[in-house]
């Protein structure tokens, strides 16, 4: 190939390319050039290069600790618990019956809604202590009604997570299983395998992929989660429900203080880094390049 | 048996959503009442109190945000993931590492210098810095999904344009295109999820002027205290273009959402 063809090539792939690294890698540059800064909007002198005492800071700080267990928390609670769901739900989706395409649209639909629809509904209308629905529920069998967001703001953060997130599971999972051929089920039958045997045998490691996939991209959507702790909970109560992307919010927004957000920033992309190197691995093996 | 399992338990996965739904038909009394009102004469007050309380103007922002950055998605990806499927040089692999690893960065990471150029430029406020940025969060997932679509072409198609000597644009336009019609649908319907619901950016970088609807709708919430009604009626409006879309486009979801990993 001469390099005038390869030039011809990689052509149309350019403005793509330049625009993604314009956009996405200069503001990171800044990002890396504040965080050596000690940069307080609050104070008038402005910044002063201060080398590497923002990342000192950090890794003594406790609450970036508390948040960054927060982030774990949230995103390993939520894909693990939205998966299981999902799992029942396209394995009861994956027959025929009456109302199948109904049940289907039904179960997408927490997806759909806009986030911040969804938190002030749970938040408001669901968990509220005085007039929410989930208090009347267990208050019909005798439980006494509970402060959810104050009391349980992990948990409650959690359940409207997993409520977002299970549709996305299911409808990958359903593609899976509507993938596998009926033939080897039906063998499966025939050798008098059980439906927990056929299920563990031959279902679970054909979709294998498919479950990956499902952690893998839900994981890389949920550790961003801003909008269910912003509205929920706003960190609290103090920031014991902060996540890593809202205790930043609010040391830059809040706080004024760039030289230290952006030195967390730092931090989670080198720590998001690691682990999409492993993601991206298995996100490969099952994408199958071809070059 | 097992049929009424399955309406049992999407009814109560959905259950919030009804409640969401009947909460916007009811008088305010109703709707903050204890224990829940479930039986009342629906109102549509509160949707005549969204609607004219200026929720048009978010709408249209949102509009413009979603349509231009969607418009500008297809634009690029297009052409960029032709480029890397059906025609790859070396290093294509490299590229779509690349990509996608811009998807994983953190919003947090960026959001600081994105405020201080915005400021600096002069933008903040302005509709058209979460276009670029929405394309921008946008481009990667499209590039990912129209390469597999593209992927599927079958190479004699190509051989057989070249043959008749149609050049780059008039193979992507006549050829091409109307073969992944449907994959490009997907990926726009993903495109417009995303950038309508987004709310970080839109946060923190737009004011009055230029805000959008998931703005709007914390707005509802914190400025004249708390209207349960009214908030739930502009939950359903703010959700519904989505939500619509996303039911009539099912099929296409699992291509979209899986960035066309799996068919």
């Amino acid at each position: 190939m001469s390099s005038a063809e390869g030039w011809r090539r990689r052509l149309p792939l350019l403005p793509a390319l330049i625009f993604t690294l314009i956009v996405t890698q200069i503001p990171f540059l800044f990002t890396l050039w504040y965080s050596l800064q000690n940069w307080n909007l609050l104070r008038p002198q402005g910044n002063k290069f201060v080398g590497l005492s923002n990342y000192v800071d950090i890794f003594s700080d406790s609450t970036f600790r508390g948040a960054a267990l927060n982030s774990v928390i949230f995103t390993v609670g939520c894909v693990l618990f939205a998966m299981l769901l999902g799992i029942v739900f396209a394995l009861l989706l994956d027959r025929s019956f009456p109302g199948r395409g109904i049940v289907r649209t039904l179960l997408i639909t927490p997806f759909l809604i806009m986030p911040v629809a969804s938190s002030l509904l749970w938040s408001i209308s669901i968990l509220n202590p005085s007039y929410g629905l989930l208090n009347w529920l267990i208050g019909l069998v005798g439980i006494p009604p509970v402060d959810w967001t104050s009391q349980h703001p992990i948990v409650s953060i959690l359940m409207a997570l997993v409520w977002q997130w299970t549709p996305f599971m299911m409808l990958l999972v359903l593609s899976g299983l509507q993938a596998q051929s009926k033939d080897v089920l039906e063998a499966a039958q025939v050798d008098g395998a059980g439906w927990w045997r056929t299920f563990v045998s031959v279902t679970l490691p054909q979709l294998r992929r498919y479950i990956e996939l499902g952690v893998l991209l839900g994981a890389i959507y949920v550790v961003n989660t801003f909008d269910q702790i912003y509205l929920m909970t706003a960190g609290g109560p103090g920031t014991a429900s902060a996540n890593l992307p809202f205790y930043i919010y609010q040391r830059a927004f809040l706080g004024f203080d760039v030289g230290q957000a952006a030195a967390m920033g730092v931090v989670v992309v080198i720590a998001t880094m690691v682990v999409a190197t492993l993601a991206l691995r298995l996100i490969f093996r099952s994408f199958d390049v071809k070059d | 048996m097992l049929t009424t399992v399955t309406w049992v338990l999407a009814l109560i996965f959905f259950s919030p959503v009804l409640w969401m739904v009947l909460t916007s038909f009811k008088q305010e009394s109703a709707a903050a009442s204890s224990p829940p009102v479930f039986f009342f004469a629906p109102t549509l007050d509160q949707y005549r109190a969204v609607l004219s309380g200026g929720a048009g103007s978010y709408f249209a922002n949102s509009a413009i945000a979603t349509g231009v950055s969607t418009i500008l998605v297809i634009a690029l990806a297009v052409p960029a993931s032709y480029a890397v499927s059906i025609r790859p040089v070396k290093k294509t692999s490299d590229v779509l590492f690349f990509f996608i690893s811009t998807r994983m960065l953190p919003v947090v990471a960026v959001i600081m210098p994105i405020y201080v150029i915005a400021g600096q430029l002069k933008v903040l406020d302005n509709v058209w810095t979460l276009v670029v940025l929405y394309t921008s969060m946008n481009l990667p997932i499209a590039v990912w999904m129209m390469r597999s679509f593209f992927l599927e072409v079958p190479g004699e198609v190509l051989e057989a344009a070249q043959m008749d000597g149609a050049g780059l644009m008039k193979t992507l336009w006549r050829v091409l295109m109307p073969m992944v019609a449907p994959g490009l649908a997907a990926t726009a319907l993903i495109c417009v999820i995303f950038a309508w619901n987004e709310f970080f950016f839109a946060l923190i970088l737009t004011a009055g002027k230029s805000a959008t609807v998931p703005v709007f709708l914390v707005s509802q919430m914190t400025s004249e205290g708390l209207f349960l009604a009214q908030l739930s009626a502009a939950s359903v409006l703010a959700s519904l273009p989505v939500v619509l879309a996303g039911w009539v486009a099912q099929k296409q979801l699992v291509r979209g959402l899986s960035m066309g990993a799996v068919k």
